[in-house]
């Protein structure tokens, strides 16, 4: 492979990025119910379909249960598949995704991050990607639409790859990145083809046809059960690096990187981080640059990667720092610090003593801002001079 | 960690051969109703065998049986079948039943 054709620049949704990022990648099966704020994914990819741009079955269901398993049994039966789902859709579906993940279907999903059921909330939040989070499956965070797009590409890489099998969640903050236009560059379907092109060197995996019986499953077979998910927390650590080789093809190919399991931001001289995910890493850069011309050294990581966690990668850009500073749109119920803070809790071992402070903004909508980023950083530089802290806060609450 | 395990399945996923690994319960014990099969009524359109849950329906060549050591009686053959060719005949009915 030398390099891409540059592609056509348009500007669109996230949502209508997700539809192009799945056509591009011409799945055989697209099965998707709508759902606010994913809707235009699933109406567009029907608009490809009755255009003829796009050349799959797309399967009209009553729900997000059925549509997970129409694409569940057509990827058992050798088929590329696409879903797109948010919050109530991603719960009802929670069966099915367990049941994608326990077959190795490799399954790619595009989920429009939005708080869960329980007090009806139309808005973003990251609580549905934390809900699915033991279902097996490997999630990744972006932060824009381009990154959308490249990553639906990367993610069928990843899904289909011989080692991993495993299905993929593709997350993006809804309402925030689904209805936000940006200009995002649309590659040419023969270069999509041709970075996909290695997947097909690869030993065909097993496929489930019409006339041949075959097994599915552990039936009974206790010591079948525990191969099987010895085998399947086997690959989820493969894929950690997996995802770091196909960052590094994607970008020599497209053009663009995205750091794979996680992305730094003048981290290599910082004395503090902040570890944040999604749409709001952007307004984190920008409040750090502003931090840094006032003489503080603050750098960022933005979390790629979620499941399976990148333990090795964060360690390694943490230890030795003064302060660390962790920014949540979601909730670990029954514990006080927010969910992505808890995972780098049970890395404190290996990063060693240093103040840990976790944040809770975002939620239902309400933006991660500027004077929000400003007093974390601010908060998080000042427990790293040896100041007491507040080990958790729900900004919003003290405002 | 020493693994001592030797893998049942060749595949990354559990597939595996259905004769030897999903035909291992004793299903055929479940069965309250067996699948009576009327060999001038079937066509050998094979629907029966697809659907049926544990793929139990023996091609016999030209009519499809049901093998009663797996057969658990759950009549779907029965339903599916275009001709009505299968009856769900009550167990106490017969000999062996």
């Amino acid at each position: 492979m030398v390099s891409a054709q540059k592609g056509q620049v348009r500007v669109i949704t996230g949502n209508a990025v997700g539809a192009y990022g799945a056509m591009l990648c011409r799945p055989d099966v697209v099965a998707a119910y709508p759902i606010t704020p994913q809707s235009e994914i699933a109406e567009l990819l029907s608009q490809f379909k009755a255009d003829g741009v796009l050349d799959a079955e797309y399967v009209e269901v009553e729900g997000e249960n059925s549509a997970m398993n129409v694409v569940l049994a057509a990827s058992v039966a050798g088929a590329r598949v696409f879903t797109a789902t948010s919050s109530y859709g991603l719960v009802f579906m929670y069966d099915a995704l367990q049941e994608a993940s326990g077959f190795r279907a490799p399954v790619v999903m595009v989920n429009a991050n939005r708080e869960t059921p329980g007090i009806h909330c139309v808005s973003s939040g990251q609580q549905d990607l934390i809900s699915a989070r033991d279902t097996g499956w490997v999630q990744i965070i972006v932060e824009n639409d381009q990154e959308i797009l490249d990553q639906i590409i990367m993610a069928y890489r990843l899904a289909e790859d011989y080692n991993i099998l495993l299905p993929i969640m593709v997350n993006y903050d809804g309402f925030y990145l689904s209805y936000l236009a940006e200009a995002v560059e649309i590659p040419n379907i023969e270069d999509v083809d041709a970075f996909l092109a290695p997947l097909k060197q690869q030993p065909e995996r097993q496929k489930l046809v019409p006339g041949v019986s075959i097994g599915c499953g552990t039936h009974g077979m206790e010591m079948g059960y525990v191969e099987a998910r010895y085998k399947h927390c086997q690959a989820l650590e493969r894929v950690k690096n997996k995802v770091d080789e196909i960052d590094k093809d994607f970008g020599d190919y497209f053009g663009r990187y995205y750091g794979g399991q996680i992305e730094e931001y003048r981290t290599d001289d910082a004395d503090i981080v902040i570890l944040a995910s999604g749409s709001a890493t952007g307004t984190v850069r920008t409040v750090i640059d502003t931090k840094r011309e006032q003489g503080i050294k603050v750098g960022l990581i933005k979390l790629r990667l979620f499941r399976p966690f990148p333990a090795e990668r964060l360690v390694e850009v943490l230890k030795g720092r003064k302060a660390i500073g962790v920014i949540d749109r979601s909730l670990c119920f029954g514990w006080k610090y927010g969910p992505m803070c808890m995972e780098l809790r049970a890395l404190s071992p290996e990063i060693g003593p240093t103040p840990l402070l976790s944040y809770i903004d975002g939620l239902a909508n309400l933006d991660i801002n500027v004077p929000h980023i400003e007093r974390v950083i601010d908060e998080v530089s000042a427990a790293a001079q040896g100041k007491p802290y507040q080990e958790v806060t729900w900004i919003p609450m003290e405002e | 960690m020493v693994i001592k395990h030797k893998n049942i399945f060749k595949t990354e996923s559990a597939w595996s051969n259905a004769d030897e690994k999903l035909l291992c319960l004793d299903t055929g014990s479940w069965r309250t109703e067996r699948p009576v099969v009327d060999k001038e009524q079937c066509n050998y359109c094979g629907l029966c065998a697809l659907y049926c849950p544990p793929q139990c329906m023996k091609d016999m060549d030209d009519h499809y049986e049901a093998d009663l050591a797996y057969c658990k009686g759950c009549g779907i053959c029965a339903t599916e079948c275009p001709r009505k060719a299968i009856t769900m005949v009550p167990e106490g009915e017969f000999a062996d039943g």
